[in-house]
C-alpha cells in the first residue's frame, strides 16, 4: 500500500490551499484527490467575478481564481489524481504513524488505499434539493438548483429554460438570475422565504437591480403545475410562522423553477468515518487547529461550514494544511510504539476532558455558530479567529466576546446579517494573560444596551 | 437637493451609501466606509458600469465546449446586452488560455473580452 | 401486427402476467402508454409486501396477497431483486381498539397469514424504540415485508422480454373492438394491434378499457397518497413496517424502512378526478406528519429528502377484479390493483396468466429462462472482485451520483440492457443514481451526457421522463455550436 503523509480530500479552492500551505510547511509527499476531472471545484462554474479582492486585491472570476491555484499548485509539483472518489476513511491503527486508510476508486486504478499521517477534509458542499423543502405540487422536468443550472449554463452550454422563477435568494440564485436574463431568459421573480436576502448585498444589487428583478421577501413556492415540463408557480406570501398567508397567492407561467435555499456541507466520508458533527453547521466539530474529533483529521472550506467568500476558505484551507504538517512532524518525532496506549487531542476528546486546559466557545445571544468550537492556548500558533454567523438581522449592534465570563472588547457594527460570516480576532497573548478562562462566548447586543454595559 | 442612496458593491461589505446632489452636480458622499465607496458611488450615480461575464463556444477541446471569458474591465452598464449580443456571436478554437482576447474593442467600448479559463 | 396476447399496461401486475406468459408458445405483447415501464401506482406506493392480516376472508385481495407474499422470497432470487421479511406491526394506540386488533389478529389467522403474535406495550417498544409510548398494543407479523417496486416490475418485465414478450412503449390505447372473426382490433396512437386475447392491466384506467368492451361497468377513483422520504441516514430509526390500527384518524399512515435503507412515511387517501393527478398538496404532506407521530416519536424530519404522491386505482366493491369479462369474450381484467397490489402482483400474474394460456392451450416454450441477472453493483462487491470488475470495465471505477455511489458502469449498464432506461427517472429507477440526498443536483447533467451518447441523442432530446418532459431546451447562441 502506498503511504503519504497527508491526503487531501477534494481539489476545490480548499483543497488547493491547503495542499499549498501544507508543502510550504515542508510536507514533501502528499496527494490531492480530486472527483471531478478538473481541479478547481465549483469555482470552475462560477464565471462571475468577485473573486479574490482579499486574496489578490484585485477582482477575479471563479476560474481565473481557481487557475491562480492551480497554476501554483502545479508549479510545486503536487500530485493530484482526478475522476478519483474516495469512498471509506478507515483508521485500522498508527502503525509508523499511518493513523488512517483511504480507500478510493477511479478508471485506471481501480479500487485501492493509500495510508495517510493526516487528513484534510476539503469536499465543499452541495445544495439543498426541493424534497427538503416539502414543496407541494407535480414533480415535472424543470426544477433545477441553481448549482445544476448553472452547470448546465456555465459548463456545458445549455439552457435549463426561457421563463424563469426562482426560490430562495441565496448567491447561487441571485447570479443565475442575471446569468439566465444575460442569455435571453426572462427571470419573472425571485421570492425568498425569509424576510431578509440569505446572498450579498452587492449581488442583490447586481444581479436582480440592474436588470429590474423583483425579490419578494417573505414568500414560498406554494405550487408547481404542469405535469411534463414546469409551466406554472404560485408563490404565496409568509407570515411570522413562514406558513403561507392564504389569499396571497400569485401565479406565474414560467417553464423553469430554480432553487437557491442553502448549502450542506457533505459529510459523508466524515460521518461514516465517526468524525463528530456539529448540529448547526453540518460540519465537523473542530478545535484552534481545525481538527477534528478524529486525531490527525482536519478539515476546512464549506466542508466544515459554508462561506460566503472564496478568500475565507483559502485562509482557513492554508491553516488547516500548515497545521495538518505540523501534526505530521510532531508524529514523526514520537511515534507512538505499537501497543502502547494511544494518546488523543482531537476535538472529540477536548470536550469530554476541559480539565486539559482547553477553552469551549459558547455562543451568546443571537449566534448560531462559531468555528472552531474549542481552544488550546498553547497549541495556537499565532492569532485565534473565531468565524461565526448570526441568526437574525442586527442594526447598530456589537459582537460582544467574552474571556471567562469577563467582557474582553465588544466591536460596533452597522448591520450584521445571518448571510454574511463574521469574525472574531483573540490574540494568543489576551488568552494566556486569561488563563484561568474556561470558555469564550460570542453574543451580539444592541447598542443601547452595549453602552448601557459599558457605563455601568 | 435631492439624495440617492445606494448599495456599494466595491466589496462584499455592501455599504449603504447616500449621494447628495444638486441640479446633476455631486455635493457629497456619505455612508462609505473606504475610499472605494465614495469613487464607487459618484461613478454610480453618473457613469455606472459593470464587468460582464458570460461563455463562448470553443471547439477542439475535447469534452470542454465553452470557454468562460469576461470584458477585461467594467464597461458602461447601458452597454450590456449589447457585448453580450457580441459574445452570443463568438466562437473559439483550442488552444486558449487565460488572458487570450476573445473579442477585441467589445460594442465599442474600447474593452476586449479575455478568456478567464484555459482550454487546451 | 398479430399477436395472441395483448397486456395494456407495464406496470407490476402487466409485467407479472407478460413474464408469466412467457413460459408458453405464444406471441405477447405488452402496451405501454409512457417511455418506460413501471410509470404508474407501481413506481410510487408503500414498496410493502403485506402478510395479508387486513383482507377480508375470501376475497381475491386475501387469496392473492397470501400467495403472492410466499412466492416472492423465490422470485426476488429467481430474477435478482431486492426483496426482505423485515416483518411488520399494527399499532392499537387506544384501548377500546383492542378488541379490533384481537379481530384483525383472527382474521389474519383464517386468511392464513403464518406467524402472527400480539404484543403488548413492552414487548412492541422492546421491538421497535421509536414507537409512540401511547402504544397500547401491536399486531406482530414476521412474514411482511419490504421490496424494491421499480427493481420486482423491472425484473419481470426484463424476464418476460428475454423470454421473447415484445413491449410497445408511448403506446396508448385509444379504443378496442372486437371483429366478427374473434380478433380483438386494438387502436393505439402507434397504429392497429390485433389479438386474439386482451388482458387490461391498465391501473387507474382499467374501468376505462374494462367499459369500453362491457355493459357491467366498473368504476375506478384514483386515490392520492403523498409520502416522505427520509435519507438513508435514518436507517434503523424503525426496523419493522409500522402500520396504524384503522381508527377515528382513518386509515392511517405507515412508517417503514424502504428495502435501500431509506425511511419512509405515508400515504395519504385523498380521492381525486385526474387520473395523472400526482402532485402532492400542502395539506397532505401535514397530514402525513401528523399522523406519522401517532405511531412513532422523533421521527428525524430534517432527513426529508423528497415527498411524492402516487394514486392507488380505487375499485368501489374494493377488491381485486380479475378474469374474464363476461360479456367480452377473451378480454381479462386485472383491475382495482391497489393495496396490496403489489405484494399480489407475483399471484396475479400466475392466476391471470395460467387462466389465458389454459383457455388457449398454449403449450409450455421449450427453452424459457426463469431467472434474470440484475445490474451489477460495485459497491456490493468485496474489494477483489469489484477491483477486477473495474479492470475488466474501467467504466465501474467512475463513480457519477455521489450520494449513492452509483457509477457509469452501471448507468450504462441500465441504458443498455434489455427494455433498458430512455430517461431520467429510467435510470434512476434502475440504479438510483438521483434518488440520494442531493436528488440528482450533481449527477444529472452527467447521466444525461451518458444518456445522450449512448442513445445517440442530443441533449435537449433527453427527457425526464419521456413525452415532453425535456429536461434543457436549447443551446446558447453561438457560432461554435
Amino acid at each position: 500500500m502506498k503511504t503519504v503523509d497527508i491526503v487531501i480530500i477534494g481539489g476545490g479552492p480548499a483543497g488547493l490551499a491547503a495542499a499549498l500551505s501544507a508543502r510550504k510547511a515542508g510536507i514533501k509527499n502528499l496527494l490531492i484527490i480530486e472527483r471531478d476531472d478538473e481541479l478547481g471545484g465549483i469555482l470552475n462554474q462560477c464565471i462571475h467575478n468577485g473573486f479574490g479582492l482579499h486574496t489578490f486585491h484585485e477582482e477575479l472570476t471563479g476560474p481565473e481564481y481557481a487557475g491562480r491555484f492551480i497554476d501554483q499548485v502545479k508549479e510545486a509539483g503536487i500530485p493530484y489524481l482526478l475522476n478519483t472518489m474516495v469512498l471509506v476513511i478507515s483508521r485500522p491503527g498508527a502503525a509508523d504513524g499511518v493513523r488512517h486508510i483511504i480507500t478510493a476508486t477511479n478508471r485506471t486504478d481501480g479500487l485501492f488505499q493509500i495510508g495517510a499521517r493526516a487528513v484534510i477534509l476539503a469536499m465543499g458542499c452541495r445544495e439543498r434539493p426541493r424534497g427538503a423543502l416539502n414543496v407541494p405540487g407535480y414533480r415535472p422536468a424543470g426544477i433545477f438548483s441553481a448549482g445544476t443550472a448553472q452547470r448546465l449554463v456555465n459548463v456545458e452550454g445549455y439552457m435549463p429554460g426561457h421563463e424563469v422563477v426562482i426560490l430562495g435568494s441565496g448567491d447561487i440564485g441571485l447570479i443565475m438570475a442575471r446569468r439566465m436574463t444575460l442569455e435571453g431568459a426572462k427571470v419573472k421573480v425571485v421570492a425568498e422565504l425569509m424576510p431578509y436576502s440569505g446572498g450579498l448585498k452587492r449581488n442583490i444589487v447586481q444581479c436582480l437591480d440592474d436588470f429590474g428583478i423583483p425579490l419578494k421577501l417573505s414568500h414560498t413556492v406554494v405550487n408547481i403545475e404542469g405535469k411534463e415540463r414546469v409551466q406554472a408557480v404560485t408563490i404565496a406570501q409568509v407570515g411570522a410562522d413562514r406558513r403561507p398567508i392564504p389569499g396571497t397567492e400569485e401565479r406565474y407561467t414560467c417553464d423553469t423553477l430554480l432553487l437557491s435555499v442553502g448549502l450542506i456541507p457533505e459529510n459523508e466520508l466524515s460521518r461514516a468515518a465517526g468524525i463528530e458533527i456539529n448540529g448547526v453547521t453540518n460540519g465537523p466539530v473542530v478545535n484552534e487547529s481545525l481538527e477534528t474529533s478524529e486525531e490527525g483529521v482536519f478539515a476546512c472550506g464549506n466542508v466544515l461550514h459554508v462561506h460566503d467568500l472564496v478568500d475565507n476558505v483559502s485562509e482557513e484551507a492554508s491553516r488547516a494544511g500548515t497545521n495538518a504538517a505540523r501534526f505530521v512532524a510532531r508524529a514523526s518525532g514520537k511515534t507512538t510504539p505499537p501497543g502502547a496506549p494511544e494518546t488523543r487531542t482531537g476535538a472529540g476528546e477536548i470536550k469530554a476532558q476541559t480539565e486539559t486546559g482547553e477553552i469551549q466557545i459558547r455562543t451568546g445571544n443571537g449566534v448560531r455558530y462559531t468555528v472552531p468550537s474549542f481552544v488550546n492556548p498553547e497549541r495556537l500558533d499565532g492569532n485565534l479567529i473565531i468565524r461565526f454567523r448570526v441568526g437574525a438581522i442586527y442594526k447598530d449592534s456589537s459582537v460582544v466576546v467574552r474571556l471567562g465570563g469577563e467582557r474582553l472588547r465588544a466591536l460596533k457594527k452597522k448591520i450584521i446579517a445571518p448571510g454574511e460570516m463574521e469574525q472574531v480576532i483573540i490574540t494568543k497573548d489576551e488568552l494566556l494573560q486569561h488563563e484561568n478562562a474556561d470558555s469564550i462566548e460570542i453574543s451580539i447586543e444592541e447598542n443601547s444596551a452595549a453602552q448601557a454595559a459599558q457605563s455601568r | 437637493m435631492e439624495e440617492r442612496t445606494l448599495t456599494c458593491i466595491g466589496c462584499p461589505m455592501g455599504c449603504q451609501v447616500s449621494v447628495q446632489m444638486d441640479a446633476g452636480k455631486i455635493l457629497s458622499v456619505t455612508g462609505n466606509t473606504c475610499p472605494r465607496g465614495d469613487a464607487y458611488a459618484r461613478e454610480e450615480v453618473t457613469a455606472p458600469a459593470r464587468t460582464v461575464t458570460s461563455t463562448i463556444p470553443v471547439t477542439g477541446g475535447g469534452r470542454k465546449v465553452r470557454i468562460p471569458c469576461k470584458t477585461a474591465s467594467d464597461v458602461p452598464k447601458q452597454k450590456i446586452f449589447e457585448v453580450m449580443a457580441q459574445i452570443h456571436k463568438a466562437g473559439a478554437k483550442a488552444p486558449v488560455r487565460r488572458g487570450d482576447v476573445l473579442i477585441r474593442n467589445v460594442a465599442g467600448t474600447g474593452v476586449d473580452v479575455i478568456a478567464t479559463g484555459d482550454v487546451l | 401486427m398479430m399477436y395472441d396476447v395483448v397486456i395494456i399496461g407495464a406496470g407490476v401486475s402487466g409485467a407479472a402476467i407478460a413474464r408469466e406468459l412467457s413460459r408458453y408458445d405464444c406471441n405477447v405483447c405488452v402496451l405501454e402508454k409512457e417511455e418506460d415501464v413501471c410509470c404508474g401506482t407501481s413506481k410510487a406506493n408503500s414498496a410493502i409486501v403485506h402478510a395479508g392480516y387486513d383482507c377480508k376472508p375470501g376475497s381475491m385481495m386475501a387469496k392473492m396477497n397470501v400467495r403472492g407474499n410466499a412466492m416472492m422470497e423465490q422470485l426476488s432470487r429467481d430474477l435478482d431483486f431486492p426483496f426482505r421479511r423485515n416483518g411488520s406491526l399494527v399499532l392499537c394506540v387506544d384501548e377500546e381498539q383492542l378488541p379490533d386488533l384481537k379481530r384483525l389478529y383472527e382474521q389474519g389467522i383464517q386468511d392464513g397469514v403464518p406467524g402472527l403474535q400480539l404484543l403488548d406495550h413492552d414487548a412492541a417498544l422492546a421491538m421497535e424504540p421509536n414507537l409512540s409510548d401511547n402504544v397500547v398494543a401491536a399486531l406482530y407479523a414476521p412474514s411482511a415485508g419490504i421490496v424494491c417496486p421499480f427493481l420486482m416490475n423491472i425484473a419481470m418485465a426484463e424476464n418476460a422480454f428475454e423470454n421473447g414478450v415484445d413491449f410497445r412503449f408511448n403506446t396508448e390505447v385509444e379504443a378496442l373492438r372486437r371483429s366478427e372473426n374473434g380478433r380483438w382490433h386494438i387502436r393505439t396512437n402507434n397504429g392497429e394491434y390485433l389479438a386474439r386475447c386482451v388482458v387490461n392491466a391498465a391501473g387507474v384506467y382499467a374501468d376505462i378499457f374494462h367499459n369500453m368492451v362491457s355493459a357491467a361497468k366498473l368504476h375506478i377513483t384514483p386515490r392520492r397518497g403523498d409520502y416522505l422520504l427520509l435519507d438513508h441516514e435514518t436507517e434503523g430509526f424503525v426496523q419493522h413496517t409500522i402500520f396504524q390500527q384503522p381508527g377515528k384518524f382513518g386509515k392511517g399512515v405507515l412508517v417503514a424502512p424502504t428495502i435501500h435503507g431509506n425511511t419512509l412515511v405515508g400515504p395519504t387517501a385523498i380521492d381525486v378526478p385526474d387520473r395523472e393527478n400526482t402532485a402532492t398538496t400542502q395539506e397532505g404532506l401535514d397530514q402525513v406528519i401528523s399522523r406519522s407521530q401517532i405511531s412513532v416519536k422523533n421521527l428525524p424530519l430534517r432527513k426529508v429528502i423528497t415527498s411524492f404522491a402516487g394514486l392507488r386505482a380505487h375499485e368501489d366493491g374494493h377488491d381485486f377484479v380479475l378474469g374474464p369479462v363476461e360479456d367480452a369474450p377473451d378480454f381479462y381484467d386485472c383491475a382495482g390493483i391497489e393495496s396490496p397490489g403489489l405484494s399480489s402482483a407475483p399471484a396475479i400474474g400466475e392466476y391471470i396468466g395460467g387462466m389465458v394460456a389454459g383457455r388457449f392451450c398454449f403449450g409450455a416454450k421449450k427453452a424459457w429462462k426463469s431467472t434474470r441477472k440484475g445490474i451489477i453493483s460495485p459497491k456490493n462487491l468485496p474489494f477483489k472482485e469489484r477491483n477486477e470488475l473495474i479492470r475488466r470495465n474501467p467504466a465501474y471505477g467512475q463513480i457519477i451520483c455521489r450520494c449513492e455511489n452509483i457509477t457509469e458502469g452501471e448507468i450504462i449498464d441500465a441504458i443498455r440492457r434489455p427494455l433498458g432506461a430512455c430517461s431520467l427517472d429510467g435510470v434512476k429507477r434502475r440504479v438510483r443514481a438521483g434518488m440520494g440526498r442531493c436528488q440528482g443536483g450533481f449527477c444529472s447533467p452527467r447521466v444525461m451526457d451518458i444518456l445522450s451518447r449512448e442513445l445517440g441523442l442530443p441533449m435537449e432530446k433527453i427527457t425526464k421522463s419521456g413525452g415532453r418532459s425535456n429536461i434543457v431546451l436549447d443551446i446558447q447562441r453561438g457560432e461554435g455550436q
